[in-house]
């Protein structure tokens, strides 16, 4: 935790939704451009991985608690995994988008799209929980420290 | 119809449902669930590609080159068969045995990598796209490292990163194969591969991708030398894990090294013309000996039969060097067989630490006495493993044994005997302690452990059993 560098916590206050609205930019435009569920999971975590390294971790938690985090991380995976049960039982191969629209361009395009959220769902919330189980490390280790003294 | 998707995807879909829920209970279920489910899709399939040959399933609707393919013939249904039969046939089993040793607020976890485990197997085995199973190799590698982690003891986290390291090096030769075939060819399709590689087979890429492939598997399926990751590995991981990845892990990637050898790179012609079959040959039968004299020396019951399946995988690769009719037979049935007869071992081994609380060979005196079925099917297995007629283990060596005579080789049917007697060495001191030492006062409280271990683990005697009497299913 800094506690005394001022400047940098204005910056980082003002950085947190340039980089949040940019990771869901990534997000959305994956399909036409570079990026999708991955790039933008890891720039939404690094947002909260930020906020966390200088406000400190337990203020990160608090933001995105450790419970919820445990749950997010096979919920992506049952996202992705339905879409792909969703195909099976309108009758196309596994993960084959088509049948999801009224047309099938239309059924590709929506099906990448719900695709790459569990991707993001996942990839941002392990990335979280990986930070708050190293860093999170060293701050209760402080904090135990600090009582001992 | 679908059912070569559904056989990666419900291991998959359970896994996450595990680790969602984090119920002890729970997670077992959805488990027992999952991998019976995967087991009879297994076998729906090897009866479909027996009655109308080869499946194949283009995933997303993708054709072909394009997509991923999803490729089942006899082979990788005989793979699946097996992944998916000693993966069920350990989770009954599971529950006692992990309550006893891993935190309840634990297992669930414990239980969601086995299922991924089970899942990155599986897909290895029916994917027909070269880059697939870079991804699902890396997806069982990385579940069995946890898995292997969570062992009771501590030195379950060094032998986790051993083989954490182990594995990522061959992980990453595989894929610098892969990327040198893909850049030869512009093709990641296994079969697609196979029509386009012979065309340039002699280029010096593609040599070189071969020999990037061989290294990075044979790490993944411990050939003697690049076997160190193995023994720990067994030896630490909970009884569970070990039986599940012997029985599992490195059997597939026997069937991955038969694939690139016979399948994308141009059959027998091309093995026999490079220098692969004379290396094999060489460290089999070196396999096959060191890590049967090293088991023979060990106090830890585990670590033994962790180097014995070393031996073993020796036997198998030794099949496969001769390239032949009868010794693929011969490799592709020692397989199957040392599949059943190692996860049974682990599974009764499992059994004697959870009443015991110890491996080690010195503590088990006498306790052929007080836990007679458990010990009864080690001698069944173990006769098995040094090849006793009537049981899978002869069956198998019988065919390496047939091999090596068709290629004139006498000395190495004398060889193949000659490993099986160190064999009966390791096994024989087991037995020996077992039966006819005193039981300690330790041992003397033991009762026979609850039937829900018991019975998976005679499932597989049994199987070695039937098998090494009606070899129908497994010649």
């Amino acid at each position: 935790m800094m506690r005394d560098t001022i400047i940098l916590r204005v910056v980082v206050k003002l950085l947190l939704p340039v980089i949040l609205i940019f990771a869901l930019y990534v997000q959305f435009h994956g399909d036409y451009g570079p990026g999708g569920g991955f790039q933008a999971g890891v720039a939404a975590a690094a947002a909260v991985i930020l906020y966390g390294l200088v406000f400190g971790v337990s203020a990160a938690r608090k933001v995105v608690p450790q419970g919820i985090l445990l749950a997010l991380i096979p919920l992506g995976v049952l996202i992705f995994a339905g879409t792909g049960i969703l195909s099976l039982l309108l009758g196309a191969n596994y993960l084959d988008y088509s049948p999801l629209g009224s047309y099938p361009k239309a059924g590709q395009h929506l099906g990448i799209l719900i695709v790459e959220v569990g991707v993001f769902v996942t990839v941002s919330s392990t990335m979280l929980a990986i930070f708050y189980a190293f860093g999170g490390r060293a701050e209760d280790a402080l904090v135990s420290e600090e009582e001992n003294e | 119809m679908h059912l070569p998707a559904l056989q990666v995807v419900i291991p998959l879909i359970a896994a996450a449902l595990c680790a969602l829920f984090r119920h002890y209970f729970l997670a077992w279920f959805i488990t027992i669930l999952a991998s019976w489910l995967s087991f009879a899709i297994a076998i729906l399939l090897l009866l479909q590609v027996m009655s109308r040959g080869v499946i194949s399933y283009e995933l997303g609707g993708w054709v072909a080159p394009i997509g991923i393919e999803y490729r089942i013939d006899l082979l990788n249904a005989f793979v699946l068969l097996i992944v998916s039969g000693v993966g069920a046939v350990i989770v009954p089993y599971a529950q006692k045995s992990i309550s006893q040793s891993i935190e309840k607020s634990q297992q669930s976890w414990f239980y969601s990598m086995y299922l991924m485990a089970l899942t990155g197997l599986l897909g290895v085995s029916i994917t027909g796209d070269a880059f697939n199973i870079f991804v699902f190799l890396e997806i069982s590698s990385l579940a069995s490292y946890v898995m292997i982690a969570m062992g009771p003891d501590r030195r379950g986290l060094t032998a986790a990163y051993q083989y954490l390291i182990m594995g990522t090096v061959g992980a990453t030769f595989i894929v610098i194969g892969i990327g040198l075939l893909w850049a030869m060819t512009g093709t990641l399709n296994l079969y697609d591969l196979a029509q386009k590689i012979p065309l340039i087979e002699n280029s010096r890429p593609v040599l070189a991708a071969l020999a990037f492939l061989t290294v990075g598997i044979s790490l993944k399926l411990a050939l003697f030398p690049l076997h160190l990751w193995l023994p720990n590995a067994y030896a630490y991981s909970p009884g569970v894990a070990s039986a599940f990845l012997a029985g599992t892990a490195t059997k597939v990637a026997i069937y991955l090294l038969l694939r690139f050898f016979f399948t994308v790179f141009g059959g027998v012609e091309f093995f026999q013309s490079t220098p692969l079959p004379e290396i094999l040959f060489v460290l089999s039968l070196l396999a096959m000996f060191a890590a049967s004299i090293v088991a023979v020396f060990q106090s830890n019951i585990k670590r033994m039969l962790a180097y014995s399946s070393v031996a073993q995988i020796g036997f198998i690769t030794l099949g496969i060097s001769y390239a032949t009719e009868i010794g693929l037979t011969g490799a592709i049935a020692h397989m199957f067989n040392h599949a059943i007869m190692k996860a049974g071992l682990f599974l009764l081994i499992g059994a004697v630490m959870f009443r015991l609380g110890s491996v080690k060979i010195e503590d088990m005196a006498g306790i052929g006495r007080k836990m007679p079925f458990t010990m009864a099917g080690f001698v069944i297995l173990g006769l098995s493993l040094l090849g006793a007629p009537g049981t899978v283990g002869f069956i198998s060596k019988w065919y390496l044994a047939l091999a090596a005579l068709q290629e004139g080789q006498w000395w190495a049917v004398a060889l193949i005997v000659a490993a099986s007697l160190v064999t009966m060495l390791y096994i024989g001191r087991v037995v020996e302690v077992a039966y006819f030492r005193e039981p300690t006062v330790k041992v003397d409280q033991l009762r026979e452990v609850p039937s829900s271990m018991l019975l998976p683990s005679f499932l597989l005697v049994g199987a070695a059993v039937y098998f090494g009497l009606d070899t129908s299913l497994s010649v």
